[in-house]
């Protein structure tokens, strides 16, 4: 064979493998555009994190504006700081609160942020002051049981 | 009294071969890469055999894929039916894919189609002297032969397996999507949710790398010290098939040990 067309099909060859390295990148991946475009990083403590994972979304209004980078406990506070990468092009005010939600019944948590009426805009590496923890179904069911016992003495 | 003196000597020699083989193909190894930085001064050459060991492994790796594919897409749906998770089909078919089958199966499949041609190949240059003839004209036979054929062995593997998951992913979506229904957009939001391209797709192209480095080598040495016979070259395309797809699963437990565990 001739050593052009030998290094023509080598090529091909290669260049087919970044195709499908690209495809398996983008479609059954996750490298999104959010970390081609840039962000942005934000702190909040929790007293309670339930099952929220690293690279869970960080959602507002149900719209996805951003991935968790980093969970980690404060031996000061005991709180559990989670540091979050927000999208360069969604603002939030200041006073943004964050709460820890579910989707569905039983699916995975993520953090939903609701903007708060400041003029002035989160920056890089600020913390968000209001935070609500997740919901810890023992302290729920416990809840539940301690009302119903208060009910039925109250009677 | 003999011959119980003899069986022992001999379950011994037995032994001592096996660590004697270990150290002659460390050394085989060192040298492999010791001349690498001469022998990359002729890139055509690497480039002609990664035309021989990858391109023409290409029909076999990318029908293989597909039928993977095919079968995994079936198998998810039947398992994942009964627990009403019909969705995650398409993460079950990623991740298994990218993390296991992509870089295992394909380096078994390598080791059978390119491993024992390489090994037939150089057996066959050993048994008809061609090797020492180089050497006696002070050409390095490793040099020329042997560093090539690994450096495209190599490269190739990674290629061929990143191509092997894609396939198989297509063919996954073939069966799930369009023959038995499952949502499209469900398939691959869910896929795209939990494959993630660090630590899913990246680690499976390095693992495919490992193997390269496992499968061409073992194809080599046993090319390289085999019998100057037919029978010689016979058995050494047979202990190259058995040796590298050994080697490999050992590893793809070991690297799956280090690489996935939390």
């Amino acid at each position: 064979m001739q050593r052009k067309s030998i290094d023509f099909l080598v090529g091909l060859f290669v260049v087919l493998g970044f195709v499908a390295l690209l495809f398996l990148s983008l479609k059954a991946g996750n490298l999104s555009s959010f970390q081609l475009v840039g962000s942005y990083t934000v702190k909040a403590s929790f007293d309670n994190i339930g099952g929220l994972k690293i690279r869970a979304p960080v959602k507002s209004a149900g719209v996805v504006v951003g991935r968790i980078a980093d969970i980690k406990f404060d031996d000061q506070s005991f709180q559990a700081v989670v540091t979050m990468n927000l999208e360069q092009r969604y603002h939030f005010p200041k006073d943004t609160s964050a709460k820890i939600l579910t989707s569905g019944l039983l699916g995975e948590q993520y953090i939903g942020l609701e903007a708060g009426g400041d003029t002035k805009l989160l920056a890089q590496g600020d913390r968000i002051g209001m935070t609500q923890s997740a919901v810890v179904l023992e302290s729920l069911i416990s809840q539940f049981l301690y009302s119903k016992a208060a009910e039925g003495k109250a009677k | 009294m003999n011959g119980l003196t003899n069986s022992i000597t001999r379950l011994g020699a037995v032994f001592a071969d096996m660590v004697r083989n270990v150290g002659q193909a460390a050394r085989f190894f060192w040298r492999i890469l010791y001349r690498s930085a001469a022998a990359l001064r002729r890139p055509h050459l690497v480039v002609e055999q990664i035309h021989f060991i990858g391109n023409y492994s290409l029909s076999i790796i990318s029908v293989s894929g597909l039928f993977v594919g095919f079968v995994l897409g079936l198998q998810a749906h039947y398992i994942l039916s009964t627990y009403g998770s019909d969705q995650m089909v398409g993460l079950f078919t990623g991740l298994s894919l990218l993390r296991e089958l992509g870089p295992v199966v394909t380096a078994l499949l390598f080791a059978g189609r390119a491993g024992t041609s390489i090994t037939a190949e150089i057996g066959l240059m050993r048994a008809g002297e061609q090797l020492s003839a180089m050497e006696m004209m002070a050409v390095d036979p490793v040099t020329r032969v042997v560093v090539p054929r690994f450096w495209a062995g190599v490269i190739a593997m990674p290629i061929l397996a990143t191509i092997f998951s894609a396939i198989g992913i297509i063919g996954g979506y073939v069966v799930s999507v369009q023959l038995i229904g499952i949502d499209e957009g469900s398939f691959w939001s869910l896929m795209q949710a939990g494959v993630d391209v660090v630590d899913d797709v990246l680690k499976g192209v390095l693992k495919s790398v490992v193997f390269g480095f496992a499968v061409t080598f073992v194809a080599l040495f046993q090319g390289y010290v085999s019998k100057p016979t037919p029978e010689g070259v016979a058995y050494a395309t047979t202990r190259t098939v058995v040796h590298a797809s050994l080697a490999v699963l050992a590893l793809d437990f070991i690297l799956t040990a280090m690489m996935f565990s939390k």
